[in-house]
């Protein structure tokens, strides 16, 4: 693995899988060879601040195999959180990709086809429209990115005449699954409307309706704050007052700033109605965190901190989730992340799709995975699919612990459904407003 | 009521094996008395479990301890142990006792043992998460579940060399063979289905799908699949649904479906108790009256009599239980 040393700094951390080749001798080092990665130099412009693209080869194999190479644009940027422990790794959301593609390949090593990663990383002020054309270019047509929702809608948009899907695994916005929907996209990432939902079945189920709303000024914040809103109507909760957080928390380096947020949440939190639980819709790490314990009343926090729905948490080891958590740290060397969840949950559709489709023809893996026979497990007990209305996974969502312990599993038993329980969570077919249109392009 | 039931047991005393996933148990259970007689501590996270054809040694795979440790059955000693990561399941080839076939489920690979000398003798790669592992009666066809990519695996008893791989619903756990070796009968935990497969042409001969009124198909999760050593019935375990499938060989028809989630009356705590629930795997008494399973969320064991289907008693064993044994003799 000399090429290693050529890679960039971000790629370096999740380069080896030390246990596979440690202990298994021979035959693993043959899966092992399948992560050698190299920088491909000639793909990457001179420029410093270029996208750099990296592929995951896979193990050498007999000429006949034949290859699917899975496009990842991947948002580089820097991410402050109130808490260090959960400052996302650089390669956040890639690595769940390129453990999707291992574990496509060793599949695929049985069925003859072969997958790669091609990623590109682009940072916030750059076009990720010029990547998805590079792809387009190398013939890519199924490509995973964990950009915002605005950029998720320009490459759909720029990839729908060049017949790309694109995966969302990052943005959680109900606009784009809804009014402004896209027939070429399907969105791993769960919407703020199915994260709301699977707190507000668990709350319902301890019986705490009462809810007291903080949201921050982003402006998916007050999306997220609606999403809550939504979620109290649907499920019979109460909000008894809405607050915003103004201002940046900003104290939390200086020598006082502990004492400051002592004083402050407090205040924020004074004189409300009665209530059972103080909600945060807080995307951007500003101030939630510092809610729990830090409250005028002694009521617990959910929502953005304390309990926090999410597609995934390191913690869950059930229905084999322990094998995926091993496998992951075997190979990321860190925790595995919601984003990266939904990153490989992408890519291993497309592999499942393409191993019951038994081609590795994007229409035809496509169609399969649109179908009525396509499930993915996924580690969460009902198995995965698509809901046909909007291109959203249906999935359940783990409730976390600040990321401490799973604390529950949503849909929560007793909220049914004619279809599905997981339809349950976010927008249903009777209420969507996406009205898909095949081969329509905006 | 209770000696009523205590007398409808076998008169000799079958010894139960269950391995409890989330105390790092063994529960020995003594199948006259139907309670536990003995608590074995292990090493981290017991499932899959083995039993020689004597019934001297249980091979017990200790996934979080990444070793199999070979206990005595008298003395409940470790008797040896074989180191291996992350053990899911294994397979002893039979009446020989060797070798044994171990699913590593992080690494995907199957490991081979000789399990008197503790030695591998080879590794075969599986897909992702190989789970269930099954030896021919004959001994010359290992097959082999990959949960993650849904496969049924087949292998060579003789040269080691996968023969095929069938594409089976999703999350295949298990696979067993019928007694005549012409089938192999594999459940798939998402899917909500087994696929019986032809062991000379590796082609589907069917697809059986179960129903249970009142319950959402997505709650339907087959595991653990034991069949009668007649090959006319066999008993699926449906996980979540609490209830065993009871299908025909033969036909690959559902006859019925047992609950094992309801409410029993325990003597210890003088009250009706819901019990029964999840079960995975599954074992006969040798003579064939009973099987037992093991049911992973209520911590406890059904005994269903094969004669009448009815769950005729329920014994509360350690945390989780995964699997279960029964003795020879």
């Amino acid at each position: 693995m000399a090429a290693l040393r050529q890679i960039p700094f971000d790629f370096a951390q999740t380069d080896e899988m030390p246990s596979r080749r440690g202990v298994l001798g021979g035959v693993a080092a043959a899966v092992c060879a399948g992560f050698a990665r190299s920088a491909r130099a000639a793909d990457v412009p001179p420029a410093a601040a270029a996208p750099q693209s990296t592929s995951v080869a896979p193990p050498q194999l007999a000429a006949e195999v034949a290859s699917l190479t899975i496009g990842y644009i991947h948002w580089r940027h820097d991410v402050e959180t109130i808490s260090l422990i959960f400052t996302p790794a650089p390669g956040n959301g890639r690595a769940g990709a390129e453990v999707g593609v291992a574990d496509n390949n060793t599949t695929g090593r049985f069925l003859q086809q072969n997958f790669v990663l091609e990623t590109i990383s682009v940072r916030t002020e750059q076009d990720p429209v010029a990547a998805l054309n590079t792809l387009i270019g190398k013939g890519i047509r199924l490509v995973v990115t964990d950009r915002p929702a605005s950029d998720v809608l320009r490459l759909a948009d720029a990839g729908a005449p060049h017949g790309v899907t694109i995966f969302n695994a990052g943005a959680p916005d109900d606009a784009i699954r809804e009014a402004n929907c896209r027939p070429n996209v399907i969105h791993t990432a769960p919407s703020n409307a199915m994260l709301a939902d699977a707190l507000a079945q668990y709350l319902i189920w301890k019986r705490w309706p009462r809810w007291l709303l903080a949201y921050g000024e982003a402006p998916d914040d007050l999306l997220l704050a609606e999403a809550y809103r939504r979620a109290a109507k649907v499920f019979g909760a109460h909000i008894v007052a809405d607050r915003q957080y103004k201002g940046t928390a900003g104290s939390r380096e200086t020598d006082s700033g502990l004492i400051d947020l002592q004083k402050q949440l407090p205040v924020f939190t004074q004189n409300a109605p009665e209530y059972d639980v103080l909600i945060c819709a807080d995307q951007h790490s500003v101030f939630a965190d510092y809610l729990p314990y830090r409250t005028w009343d002694a009521r617990p926090v959910a929502g953005s901190a304390g309990l926090m729905p999410t597609s995934w948490d390191p913690n869950s080891t059930e229905f084999g989730g322990k094998q995926m958590q091993d496998r992951f740290m075997a190979y990321a060397h860190r925790f595995m992340t919601a984003l990266d969840m939904n990153a490989w949950v992408a890519v291993r559709m497309i592999g499942t799709a393409a191993s019951y489709a038994q081609s590795l023809d994007p229409d035809k893996i496509m169609a399969y995975m649109r179908g009525a026979d396509f499930q993915l497990g996924a580690y969460r007990g009902l198995s995965l699919s698509i809901r046909s209305w909007n291109g959203q996974v249906r999935q359940a969502i783990l409730l976390s612990d600040s990321g401490r312990t799973v604390v529950s599993l949503s849909p929560q038993p007793g909220f049914l459904h004619e279809v599905t329980v997981l339809d349950t969570l976010g927008t249903d077919k009777p209420e969507t407003a996406c009205k898909l249109q095949a081969g329509r392009k905006t | 009521m209770i000696l009523a039931l205590f007398a409808a047991v076998p008169a000799r005393a079958y010894l139960a094996y269950a391995s409890n996933e989330k105390d790092n148990t063994i529960s020995v259970i003594d199948l006259d008395k139907m309670q536990v007689v003995k608590t074995v501590p292990t090493g981290q996270r017991p499932r899959g479990m083995a039993l020689t054809s004597d019934g001297k040694r249980l091979l017990v795979c200790l996934g979080d301890s990444n070793r199999i440790d070979i206990f005595d059955t008298d003395s409940w000693q470790v008797a040896g142990s074989i180191d291996t990561p992350d053990p899911e399941y294994a397979a002893l080839r039979t009446p020989e006792n060797n070798p044994l076939y171990v699913s590593n489920e992080n690494n995907a690979l199957i490991t081979v043992w000789n399990i008197d000398t503790r030695k591998m003798l080879v590794q075969m790669p599986t897909g992702v998460e190989p789970e269930g592992m099954a030896v021919s009666p004959d001994g010359q066809l290992i097959v082999n579940t990959t949960e993650t990519t849904n496969m049924a695996q087949f292998f060579s008893y003789a040269t080691g060399k996968n023969l095929a791989n069938v594409l089976v619903p999703p999350r295949p756990r298990w696979a067993a063979f019928t007694y005549d070796g012409r089938q192999v009968w594999v459940s798939s935990e998402l899917g909500g289905t087994v696929t019986v497969i032809d062991t000379k042409s590796f082609k589907i001969l069917d697809t059986i799908h179960f129903a249970v009124e009142g319950l959402r198909s997505t709650f339907i999760q087959p595991v653990g699949i034991n069949i009668t050593a007649d090959d006319k019935l066999a008993f699926v375990a449906l996980g979540p649904a609490n209830r065993v499938a009871v299908v025909s060989v033969p036909e690959h028809k559902v006859l019925s479906y047992v609950a094992t989630g309801q409410s029993v009356y325990n003597a210890t705590v003088k009250k009706y108790l819901l019990v029964g629930q999840r079960p995975w795997h599954m074992a006969f008494t040798p003579d064939g009256k009973y099987l037992l399973t093991a049911n992973g969320l209520s911590n406890d064991v059904s005994v269903i009599r094969v004669s009448d289907l009815r769950v005729i008693n329920t014994i509360p064993v350690g945390q989780q239980p995964w699997m279960i044994l029964v003795s020879p003799h």
